[in-house]
């Protein structure tokens, strides 16, 4: 059995590399067909009706004039009379078309009477929410009132951070052929392999019969796993259409309604501290709304990171608001925890008159992690000059302009997912590594070559990349930043065992036993001997006729060291605050993330450049707001649905903990967590700069200005 | 979308007569910016698109008199690059360098900036102009952080224009052909507050063109503020322009007009009559702030924008005086 451990760290020749993102040129160029791009001949478009109201039921529905429409080809009811409707936009029916003009111009010929019933839309006033507010019931761990009792500094505070969608830039949705018995699905997915299977169980098929294949992806973010309504409907309109595909993708403004949102969190905390800043106690009440199912939070993450304090309580509450379903949003309910809980421990600290720096340090004994904080602390410090730059609560400084510093930390667990590979070793020297993976724009592709290139001893150009189709073999989902763990260890074992049998095949022409040979340079070679070697080529033409196919697996019971899971990270903030219009300027960020093993550094600091602007976007300035009168989404477009543009950054500065002690612990994930501790950081940061707290995010000049001005929040 | 009819005249007097008596038989179609985002939501659904790009006297920016004379379909980008436009007005270099992005600096057009409608949510979403609900505001007590807070009657929205508060300021008056002729009218009336969902918020009807805006070349000093939130693709949530004619150092005459903060530009006389004889210092600049906003009857959810209102027109202060 070969040795699948990975190279140590300086024998490395193409992992560890900086090297750019394979499909960076076709990506930026516009080459890289996206499945909301592709238009097999003969697609017809597929549109929804969505639901005006929050709450209601149908009363009746009639088709017929969008039936009698010409150049409609399906029209399919999916809320039948006497149907509760539970969130706003949800699907009533569906329309196919020649043109997509035509298709949503029989939806207005649809005719719907809805008997409308009592909403609730908004959740951030937990006592309006009545009965639809439940409890989770308390946890508690040690005695937190007598704790709070007896700390000598006890602060009490309220936070809110409200609900962000994914917005994903290519919206949700499919193009979906049936004919016969046989689906073709180009489906915008995070999961290939397994998306196909969903599909076929929606239209009762087998999942055999779903093709499902897809080359890139325009974000997912945790909010693309299944084939979802939309691709069912889109398969049944194109069986009813006589086996046309059919185009049917979210529009914005249900894209930001009804395909995923991230839970809000609001929080009333209380904590407490002895004089030196030991934490003693914490004690909340929580409450978010994630849709109709309320929203639940694990206790355990509470207080986040500082998990092992010794005293505490959790109550956390779930509100069912009639609003579109959650679904796992980039780190779930970690990024609000973090500032839930560090921007409590933050204003605990200024109550303590003492540099929150010193007060994590002096805390992080309470984390699983002590060393890695610390040292990540240390670092992040370093970075942003925290012990040159930092001042107590409020810039003193005159003028407008007050600038301040702010820090944060997460965690995650990542691991690597199930994943099998086949690579083929042909007599001609081509070499292709398969899996029915997906790269959503993580790097997937990349990585997976640069181990493939490494294990063989070959350049990045001579492996040949087949992932995005769920005839490849089957590989997980990405989603909990297992990904790389699961492909970079699958593809490792897989391309070894398939050199393990060219090693067999070339072994008696090199005089030396199989396992006397190595790989190194494009050359087969004995062992240290580089003069007793076979060109690639020549030793895969030993191969005759006969091309080599191995499989591996990642086993996630005994990942063989090749992957793991835990990590934790530290961003701090460097702001400005415009205390006359309470504009929030990020002028820096900093970031400073273990991540185990890395196999492309650059494309891991990407991984944490984008989630440090996702955390910007929501700290500064997204957030979707839901009217109670009217029960819809007001801001359903992108217009007042804000995300930061390339101007509203600022600087970020990324440095990947990349040391012997985490590298041993081979490769895990870092999607997820890069983007937890952006929020709170910068929270913190505002609040160190203007000397208040804005309890509730995002930092918009209403939130910062009401906070300066004293005024509660409208 | 609702398909709708495309007519491309060559002459202001055909497109005229192409519009119609009411605003469902034809709309104007100039650089498409707005107009088609509302033809898309179902809230424009005109018969008729009577394209005027490529009528020629509509076009083109030159002086004409005292007056420099802007073609109303001058876009936004030709705008900021035209070298007496930069020289003598400033404050609309800055109001039209802050619309939206790149793409819709080169599509959108001074006419249609100054004709679009306004951006309130729920008017977006369908609940009308004045987004009532039996009778009842749905803004007064809903989620108003972008209203007004000099509202009108039920006229709750924020006008829109960016370039409206510079040009109010600057004195401009736009001229309007109808089927009877051209009138004109001072930009600052040109926006009027409706009182029916039925009525538009500026002064035209719909079979009249704006042809052109004419700002006179005053030698006024001026600027506008903008607070806005991000860098791109976003509106202001509170502005201010100034004008002022100067005697030396000491101002002779001002005008101070806020824009995104009542459903026209609202016209501060008590602040630019405050100015008149003084010299513009940090405080001056500061009381201009302070008397601008009297009168501010803000809504539930957006006492925040008193200060920006504020803060914009000390800031447009500060700003004209700073310029040689
Ligand atoms: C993301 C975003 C941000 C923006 N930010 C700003 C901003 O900060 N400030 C700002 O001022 N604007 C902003 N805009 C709006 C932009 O300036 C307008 O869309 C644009 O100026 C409209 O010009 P247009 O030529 O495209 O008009 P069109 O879309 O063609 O027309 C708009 C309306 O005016 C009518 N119309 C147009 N021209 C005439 C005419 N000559 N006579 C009579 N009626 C006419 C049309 O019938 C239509 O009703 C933003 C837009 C977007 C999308």
């Amino acid at each position: 059995m070969p040795n699948y451990s990975w190279p140590p760290m300086e024998q490395r020749r193409v992992m560890g590399k900086r090297l750019a993102r394979l499909d960076g040129a076709a990506k930026a160029s516009g080459k890289a067909k996206y499945n909301s791009d592709v238009r097999p001949a003969g697609t017809i478009h597929g549109a929804i009706l969505h639901c005006p109201h929050a709450h209601c039921r149908v009363r009746s529905i009639d088709t017929s004039a969008a039936k009698a429409l010409s150049g409609v080809t399906s029209v399919r009811v999916a809320a039948e009379p006497g149907k509760e409707i539970m969130w706003p936009n949800a699907e009533i029916a569906f329309v196919a078309a020649r043109t997509e003009e035509i298709a949503r111009e029989a939806l207005r010929l649809i005719k719907v009477d809805y008997e409308v019933l009592p909403h609730l839309v908004r959740e951030e006033n937990l006592a309006a929410a009545g009965s639809r507010a439940k409890p989770a019931g308390e946890v508690v761990t040690g005695d937190p009132d007598a704790a709070l009792r007896s700390a000598d500094v006890v602060h009490e505070g309220e936070y809110g951070i409200p609900v962000i969608t994914h917005c994903c830039l290519e919206p949700h949705g499919s193009t979906v052929q049936w004919s016969g018995n046989k689906v073709e699905f180009w489906p915008s997915t995070q999961a290939i392999s397994n998306v196909g299977g969903d599909l076929a169980k929606g239209i009762e098929l087998a999942a055999g019969n779903v093709h499902a294949h897809m080359d890139y992806v325009g974000g997912g973010f945790g909010s693309k796993f299944q084939a979802d309504l939309w691709g069912i409907q889109a398969a049944h309109m194109s069986k009813e259409s006589g086996g046309k595909p059919v185009k049917l993708y979210l529009d914005r403004a249900a894209e930001l309604t009804i395909a995923g949102i991230r839970p809000s969190v609001y929080g009333k905390i209380r904590l407490g501290a002895k004089r030196d800043g030991t934490l003693v106690a914490w004690d909340s009440l929580t409450w978010m709304t994630g849709g109709m199912a309320g929203g639940g939070l694990n206790a355990d993450l509470l207080p986040y990171v500082f998990r092992n304090v010794p005293n505490r309580r959790v109550n956390h509450t779930a509100v069912a608001t009639n609003t579109g379903a959650q679904r796992a949003w980039r780190a779930p309910n970690h990024p609000q925890v973090s500032f839930v809980t560090c921007a409590a421990l933050d204003d605990l600290a200024a109550k303590l008159n003492m540099d929150p720096l010193d007060f994590f340090k002096k805390n992080a004994n309470l984390t699983v992690r002590e060393a890695v904080y610390v040292s990540q602390l240390d670092k992040a410090a370093d970075m942003i000059e925290w012990k040159k730059r930092y001042h107590s609560r409020g810039d003193k400084t005159a003028g407008s302009m007050k600038r301040g510093l702010g820090l944060a930390v997460g965690t995650w667990q990542g691991g690597g997912h199930a994943s099998q590979c086949r690579t083929n070793i042909h007599p001609d020297g081509s070499v292709e590594v398969e899996l029915g993976s997906q790269d959503i724009g993580t790097g997937t592709r990349t990585i997976i070559t640069q181990v493939a290139a490494e294990s063989l001893g070959l350049p990045m150009n001579a492996i040949k990349l087949n992932i995005g189709d769920n005839g490849l073999p089957p590989s997980g989902a990405s989603g909990g930043s297992t990904t790389v763990g699961g492909v970079a260890s699958s593809s490792r074992i897989a391309t070894l065992n398939a050199l393990e049998k060219l090693f067999e095949a070339v072994a008696p022409s090199l005089g030396a036993p199989a396992d006397q040979l190595e790989a190194v340079d494009g050359k087969i070679q004995v062992k240290g001997n580089p003069a007793k070697s076979l060109t690639w080529k020549a030793a895969c033409a030993k191969l005759g006729v006969k091309t080599i196919s191995e499989n591996g697996a990642n086993d996630q019971r005994n990942p063989r060291g090749l992957n793991a899971a835990g990590v934790g990270g530290v961003h701090m903030a460097d702001v400005s605050v415009d205390v006359e219009t309470g504009v929030v300027t990020v002028n820096k960020v900093v970031a400073v993330q273990d991540c185990g093993l890395i196999i492309n550094p650059k494309l891991a600091e990407g991984q944490v450049f984008g989630g440090v602007i996702m955390g910007i976007c929501a700290a500064l300035m997204e957030e979707r707001v839901m009217d109670e009168a009217t029960g819809r989404c007001l801001n359903q477009d992108m217009e007042f649905y804000k995300l930061a543009g390339i101007g509203d950054i600022g600087d970020i500065q990324v440095h990947m903990d990349i040391t012997p002690d985490h590298d041993k612990r081979g490769v895990v994930g870092l999607g997820e967590p890069a983007t937890i501790p952006t929020i709170a950081a910068i929270a913190n940061a505002c609040t160190n700069a203007i000397g208040v707290r804005v309890p509730t995010l995002p930092l918009t000049p209403r939130n910062v200005l009401n906070a300066l001005a004293g005024r509660r929040m409208a | 979308m609702q398909a709708f009819e495309y007519a491309n005249p060559m002459t202001v007097k055909d497109a005229v007569a192409l519009l119609g008596a009411s605003w469902t038989d034809a709309n104007v179609l100039a650089g498409g910016t707005d107009q088609l985002s509302l033809m898309k939501d179902y809230i424009h659904t005109p018969k008729r698109l009577v394209n005027i790009k490529n009528i020629k006297e509509l076009a083109g920016i030159r002086k004409a008199g005292g007056n420099l004379r802007i073609g109303a379909t001058v876009t936004l980008d030709e705008l900021i690059d035209n070298r007496e436009v930069r020289m003598a007005f400033p404050s609309l270099v800055s109001a039209a360098r802050g619309v939206g992005s790149p793409q819709i600096k080169n599509m959108g057009t001074v006419g249609g900036d100054l004709c679009q409608r306004p951006r309130c949510w729920y008017f977006r979403n369908g609940f009308g102009l004045l987004a009532q609900k039996n009778g009842r505001s749905l803004v007064d007590d809903g989620q108003n952080e972008f209203h007004a807070i000099f509202s009108q009657g039920p006229a709750k929205f924020v006008s829109a224009s960016s370039l409206a508060p510079a040009l109010a300021a600057l004195g401009a008056t736009v001229t309007i052909a109808g089927p009877n002729g051209t009138r004109s009218v001072d930009v600052a009336s040109f926006f009027v507050a409706p009182s029916s969902d039925q009525q538009r918020e500026v002064d035209l009807k719909p079979n009249e063109i704006v042809t052109q805006v004419l700002v006179p070349m005053s030698g006024a000093k001026n600027a506008s503020y903008e607070v806005r939130l991000k860098d791109g693709l976003d509106w202001p949530y509170a502005a201010a322009a100034v004008a002022l004619r100067m005697k030396g150092s000491t101002v002779e005459s001002a005008r101070v007009v806020l824009g995104h903060v009542g459903p026209t530009p609202v016209v501060a006389e008590g602040a630019a009559s405050a100015l008149a004889g003084k010299s513009i210092t940090e405080e001056v600049a500061a009381q201009a702030g302070e008397s601008a906003v009297q009168g501010a009857h803000p809504l539930s959810g957006n006492a925040y924008k008193v200060q920006l209102a504020k803060t914009a027109v000390k800031r447009a202060l500060m700003e004209a005086v700073k310029r040689a």
